[in-house]
C-alpha cells in the first residue's frame, strides 16, 4: 500500500463511506499497529472514536470481591519503579494515566478531560507541543485535589537521572510546562508524530506530588509512598506482600460514576501458570489470571470445565529468527560477531532466502502454540486475521533447495551443500523453553531435507537475556549464526520497535553489546528511512515508511517472523474485562464487572 | 548439662554461620543473570539507567568488597535492600517468616503425632499386619517427593472433590470462627503434604528405635518385676528411644525447609520459601542471599536445639 493509497482511504473515513473500523482493519491488514492507525485519522481531522462502552452496572459497588491472580506478583507498586508488566498491572490498581490505550488502538480519556486533536487544539500544526486538559475534581486517595502540579511534577520526578525511574525515556527529552490549575502542555524539541507517550498508558501513571515531592532523585528509594499507593484509581491501597498480595478496597469517592463494581480487590501472586489456570478455569477459586503462558492443548482442556474462558489478545509481540550478518567464528579486537567481518555462508541473499522458505511457521502454531502463536512472516506485526499481503508465509523445501542449487551450493556426500569448500552447516541457538526447543526441531528437520545442517544450541534463559558482558552466549552478543527468540512491542508505536535494524544500534563490544541491532545488519536505505520517519509529521507518509522498513528486513532476510504472541488471559465465565495488547492488563479495571 | 555447655555450642556456631555466609555470597555472586535483566530487553529503558542502578547498588564492585559491605551491614542489624522490590530484606523477610514457621511446625507436629504412636505401636508388635501395613505406607510415603503429592492432593481433592481451595491466601476477609475455619481449610493440603513425608520416614526410626530398646534386659526387668505393659513402653521404652529420634527430627530440618520451598510454591503460600524461589527467578541476590541465610541459621539453630535436648533426655550423657 502506498500513499496515494493511504490518503484515498483517510478520505473515505473521512466522508463517511467508510469506517473507522473498517480503516483500522485495512491498516493491520498491510503492517500498520492499531494505535498507529487510528493516531493517522486523528492526524487527519477525523476524531478518535469513543471507546465503547459496555459498562451496565448503574450504582458503585456491590458486586462483592474480585479476585485476581497473577502468578508472578507485583514486587513494587510506584508506577515509575515498575520494571515488569506485573509490576505496572500492581500499580495500576491505585494509579492511573491521562488517557490509556484500549484494544483498538484507540486513547481512552483517565485523567484527562478529552484526548487531544486538532480539532480541539490540543495537538499544535508543528507537531512539537500537546496540550493536555485535566478532568476537574479528581481526589487523591487521601482527599487531597488532582492537578496540574502533579503532572509537572511526575515529569520532574521521573526525568531526574537519580531517581533512576524506568519510565525516564518517556520523560527525558520532553518538557512539560503548567498551563492553569488543570492544563499542561509538553513540549518538543522537533516534530513528534507520536506524541502519546509521556502521561499515557503503562508509563503513564501519575503519583501524587504532595507525598513524592521530598523524595525526588537520590532519595526515591526512601520514600514510604512507594510501598503505600495513593493514588486517583478505582481502588483504595489496603495491604502489599511484595510478590505475594496486593489488595485494595473500594474508591468511594472515584471520579468516574457508578464505578468500580466491585466492593473490594485481591490480587495473588505465585505459582505456576498452569495451575493459574486451574484456579480460573476448572475451580473457579480466582476470576481472572494473567499471562497463561501453557500449552494451548491443555487450555482447551481446562476450558472445557464451563467456569471460565480463555481471552486472546493480539499486541506487537513476535517470535522470530535473527540471522547474523556478520561472522560469529572469527575473532576481531576481541569480539566475535564483529561489523569488520562479513557472514561466509549467510551473506549470498540466495541462502536467506532458502531459510525463509524453510520455516515452518504453520506447523509451529499448529502444533505447538495452538491459539496463543498464530503464524506470520513479518516482524512488525499485526492479528492474523490482517495478516500483510506483502509477506505471505511460504514453506517450500523444494524451492528452497532450487534456489541453493542455483546459486551454486552443491550437495556434498553427507547431503550438506556447499560452494568453494564452505558448507552449510549453522548453529541455531534460543533460550531454554519446550516450545522453543520443538521450534527448533521443526526447522532443522526441514532444513535437513534441503541440504543444510543446523546444530541446535539452547541457552539457560538467565544467560541467555542477561547484559552479563562476560558470557559469550547472550543473544546480544549473537555468537552464533541464527538465533530465536520474543521480542516485545511496549509501546503503540512502532518508531521503538523498528530502532532494532539501524545502523547505530549495532551491539558491539564498544558499547557494551547494549545496542539494540542485533542482527547486526547495516543498510543505508533503511536508516535514510528511520530518520524520515522520526521526523515526518504526515502521518501517511510515515506510515508507508514503516511498512518499507518492516518490508526490508523482512525481504532481505535480516529477520523472520516465526509466531506473533499475544496476551493470554484466563477469564472467569460472567467476569466482563476489557484486556489490552497496548496497555496494562488492569488498564480498565475501574469498567471490569460481573454479569448478573 | 552445664551452663558452660550451651554457651560453648553457641560459640561453635559463629564460625559456622561465617562460613557458609562466605559461600553462599560467593556462589552468588559468581552465577551467572542479572536483577536488571528485565530492563535490558526493554525497549523504553536507556542503558544509563540501567548503568545508574548497577553503579548505586555496588553491582559493578568485586566479589570481596561486596561480600565486607554485606558483612559489616549484616552485624549492623542491616539485611541489605532489595533491587526488585526496592524495600529493605528484612521487611521482606518478616512478612514472610511466620506463614514457614507455622506451615512448617505444624507438619512437624502432625509427622510426629502420626509417627511415634504409629511407630511404637509397629515396634510392640513386629511383624504383624498392622506392622506390615504400618512399614509398607512409610515406604511410599517417603518414597514419593512433596512435589508429586502436592499435585496429586490439588487434583483430588480440589479439582476432583472440590473440597479443599489450593491457592492459599494469608488474609481472609473473616472474623471469629470463620476465619479460623478458613485458615485450617486452606493450610490442610500443604501442612499434610509436608508432615505425611516427614512422618513417613520418621515412623521407621521411631520402630527401629524402639526395637531396639524393647529387646533390652531393664524392659523384661521391668516386666518381670509386674508394671503393667503400657506403663513399661511409655515410662522405660519410649524416653529412651526418642534419643536418637530427637536427633533426627533436628537434623531432617534442612530437608523440610527443601521440601517447603516446593510445598510453599506448589500451593502458593507466601512464606519464605516462595520468596527464594521469586527471588531467584529475578535474580534478586540480597533477597537469595537473605533467605538462604536465614535458613542455615534456623538449621544450625535447630541443630544446637537437638544438642540441649539430647542432653535432657539422657543426662547420663555429659559433655565436657
Amino acid at each position: 500500500m502506498n500513499e496515494h493509497e493511504l490518503r484515498g482511504l483517510i478520505g473515505k473515513v473521512k466522508a463517511g463511506k467508510m469506517s473507522r473500523r473498517g480503516f483500522v482493519q485495512r491498516m493491520m491488514a498491510v503492517g500498520i499497529a492499531a494505535p498507529f492507525a487510528t493516531q493517522l485519522l486523528v492526524h487527519s481531522g477525523v476524531a478518535m472514536a469513543q471507546s465503547k462502552g459496555t459498562y451496565k452496572p448503574t450504582k458503585r459497588g456491590g458486586g462483592g470481591p474480585l479476585k485476581v491472580l497473577w502468578w508472578q506478583g507485583p514486587t513494587l507498586l510506584n508506577p515509575h519503579f515498575a520494571v515488569g508488566t506485573k509490576d505496572q498491572d500492581g500499580s495500576r490498581l491505585f494509579y492511573e494515566p491521562l488517557a490509556a490505550w484500549d484494544a483498538e488502538g484507540n486513547l481512552k480519556p483517565k485523567l484527562a478531560a478529552e484526548i487531544p486533536s486538532r480539532e480541539n487544539g490540543g495537538l499544535s500544526a508543528d507537531g512539537k507541543s500537546v496540550t493536555w486538559k485535566l478532568k476537574q475534581g479528581v481526589t487523591w486517595h487521601d482527599g487531597k485535589p488532582f492537578t496540574a502540579d502533579d503532572a509537572v511534577f511526575n515529569w520532574q520526578y521521573a526525568k531526574d537521572p537519580a531517581t533512576a525511574s524506568v519510565t525516564i525515556g518517556s520523560y527525558q527529552d520532553v518538557i512539560v510546562e503548567k498551563v492553569d490549575q488543570y492544563t499542561i502542555v509538553v513540549k518538543f524539541a522537533k516534530a513528534t508524530p507520536f506524541w502519546a507517550d509521556a502521561f499515557v498508558g503503562t508509563r503513564g501513571m501519575l503519583i501524587p506530588k504532595h507525598l513524592f515531592a521530598d523524595y525526588i532523585g537520590a532519595k526515591s528509594r526512601d520514600a514510604p509512598t512507594n510501598l503505600k499507593p495513593v493514588g486517583t484509581g478505582p481502588y483504595l491501597f489496603k495491604d502489599f506482600k511484595p510478590g505475594d498480595m496486593v489488595t485494595g478496597v473500594i474508591n468511594p469517592n472515584y471520579h468516574q460514576a457508578n464505578k468500580p463494581y466491585f466492593d473490594s480487590i485481591e490480587m495473588k501472586g505465585g505459582g505456576d501458570a498452569i495451575s493459574a489456570a486451574r484456579a480460573v478455569l476448572q475451580t473457579g477459586e480466582f476470576d481472572f489470571a494473567w499471562n497463561m503462558q501453557v500449552e494451548d492443548e491443555i487450555l482447551s482442556r481446562l476450558e472445557k470445565g464451563g467456569k471460565g474462558r480463555v481471552e486472546v489478545t493480539p499486541g506487537g509481540n513476535i517470535e522470530h529468527m535473527q540471522l547474523n550478518t556478520t561472522d560469529p567464528w572469527t575473532e576481531v579486537d576481541g569480539e566475535r560477531s564483529s561489523i569488520k567481518t562479513k557472514h561466509p555462508t549467510l551473506s549470498d541473499p540466495a541462502v536467506r532466502q532458502a531459510i525463509a522458505l524453510l520455516i515452518d511457521s504453520k506447523s509451529v502454531e499448529q502444533h505447538i502454540y495452538g491459539r496463543t502463536g498464530p503464524a506470520t512472516r513479518d516482524f512488525l506485526n499485526n492479528p492474523p486475521r490482517f495478516r500483510s499481503k506483502a509477506n505471505p508465509i511460504e514453506f517450500n523445501i523444494d524451492k528452497a533447495a532450487d534456489i541453493l542449487e542455483k546459486a551454486g551450493w552443491k550437495k556434498g556426500a553427507d547431503g550438506v551443500r556447499a560452494k568453494d569448500g564452505k558448507k552449510l552447516k549453522f548453529v541455531y541457538q534460543t533460550s531454554i523453553n519446550q516450545p522453543r526447543q520443538k521450534t527448533q526441531a521443526i526447522i532443522k528437520q526441514a532444513a535437513q531435507k534441503a541440504g543444510i545442517d543446523m546444530e541446535l544450541k539452547s541457552v539457560t534463559a538467565s544467560v541467555f537475556f542477561s547484559s552479563d558482558v562476560a558470557n559469550p552466549d547472550t543473544y546480544t552478543k549473537f555468537y552464533c549464526d541464527l538465533q530465536m527468540y520474543t521480542t516485545t512491542m511496549s509501546q503503540p508505536d512502532p518508531q521503538l520497535f523498528m530502532n532494532q535494524f539501524t545502523s547505530w544500534e549495532v551491539s558491539t563490544k564498544d558499547n557494551k553489546w547494549q545496542g539494540r541491532n542485533i542482527t547486526r545488519w547495516r543498510n543505508e536505505e533503511y536508516d535514510k528511512l528511520f530518520r524520515a520517519s522520526e521526523n515526518e509529521l504526515d502521518p501517511v507518509k510515515r506510515a508507508a515508511l514503516f511498512i518499507k522498513m518492516n518490508d526490508m528486513a523482512v525481504q532481505n532476510g535480516v529477520v523472520l517472523g516465526i509466531v506473533q504472541r499475544p496476551g493470554v488471559a484466563a477469564v472467569a465465565t460472567k467476569l466482563n474485562a476489557s484486556i489490552s495488547g497496548w496497555d496494562n492488563n488492569t488498564w480498565d479495571l475501574s469498567d471490569w464487572f460481573k454479569e448478573a | 548439662m552445664s551452663r558452660q555447655y550451651v554457651i560453648r555450642k553457641i560459640l561453635i556456631m559463629i564460625p559456622s554461620l561465617l562460613g557458609i555466609s562466605l559461600v553462599l555470597f560467593t556462589v552468588l555472586a559468581m552465577a551467572p543473570g542479572d536483577p536488571f535483566e528485565e530492563l535490558a530487553t526493554n525497549p523504553a529503558v536507556p542503558p544509563e539507567v540501567r548503568a545508574a542502578l548497577r553503579a548505586k547498588f555496588g553491582l559493578d564492585d568485586p566479589v570481596w568488597t561486596r561480600y565486607l559491605h554485606w558483612l559489616a551491614a549484616m552485624l549492623q542489624g542491616d539485611w541489605g535492600f532489595s533491587f526488585v522490590s526496592r524495600m529493605d530484606v528484612d521487611k521482606l523477610i518478616l512478612q514472610r517468616l511466620p506463614v514457614t514457621l507455622i506451615v512448617i511446625g505444624s507438619s512437624q507436629i502432625i509427622a510426629i503425632l502420626v509417627a511415634l504412636p504409629v511407630g511404637v505401636l509397629a515396634a510392640t508388635r513386629p511383624y504383624s499386619l498392622f506392622d506390615q501395613v504400618a512399614n509398607t505406607l512409610a515406604f511410599v510415603g517417603f518414597s514419593l517427593p512433596t512435589f508429586f503429592t502436592g499435585l496429586l492432593f490439588i487434583l483430588v481433592f480440589s479439582i476432583q472433590l472440590d473440597w479443599l481451595p489450593f491457592v492459599y491466601r494469608a488474609n481472609i476477609d473473616a472474623t471469629g470462627w470463620q476465619f479460623y475455619w478458613e485458615h485450617i481449610k486452606q493450610s490442610i493440603m500443604p501442612v499434610m503434604v509436608l508432615g505425611l513425608f516427614q512422618g513417613a520416614s520418621l515412623v521407621r526410626f521411631v520402630r527401629s528405635s524402639v526395637l531396639d530398646v524393647i529387646k533390652l534386659d531393664y524392659v523384661t526387668t521391668a516386666r518381670s518385676k509386674g508394671i503393667g505393659e503400657r506403663k513399661v513402653i511409655t515410662k522405660h521404652v519410649v524416653r529412651n528411644a526418642l534419643i536418637p529420634v530427637v536427633t533426627l527430627v533436628a537434623l531432617q530440618l534442612p530437608i523440610v525447609f527443601g521440601g517447603a520451598i516446593v510445598t510453599e510454591q506448589i500451593f502458593r503460600v507466601p512464606g519464605i520459601g516462595s520468596l527464594l524461589i521469586s527471588a531467584m527467578l529475578a535474580n534478586d541476590t540480597p533477597v537469595v542471599m537473605a533467605v538462604t541465610f536465614v535458613i542455615a541459621c534456623l538449621v544450625v539453630f535447630f541443630n544446637l536445639l537437638a544438642d540441649i535436648i539430647y542432653g535432657w533426655l539422657d543426662p547420663r550423657i555429659s559433655y565436657r
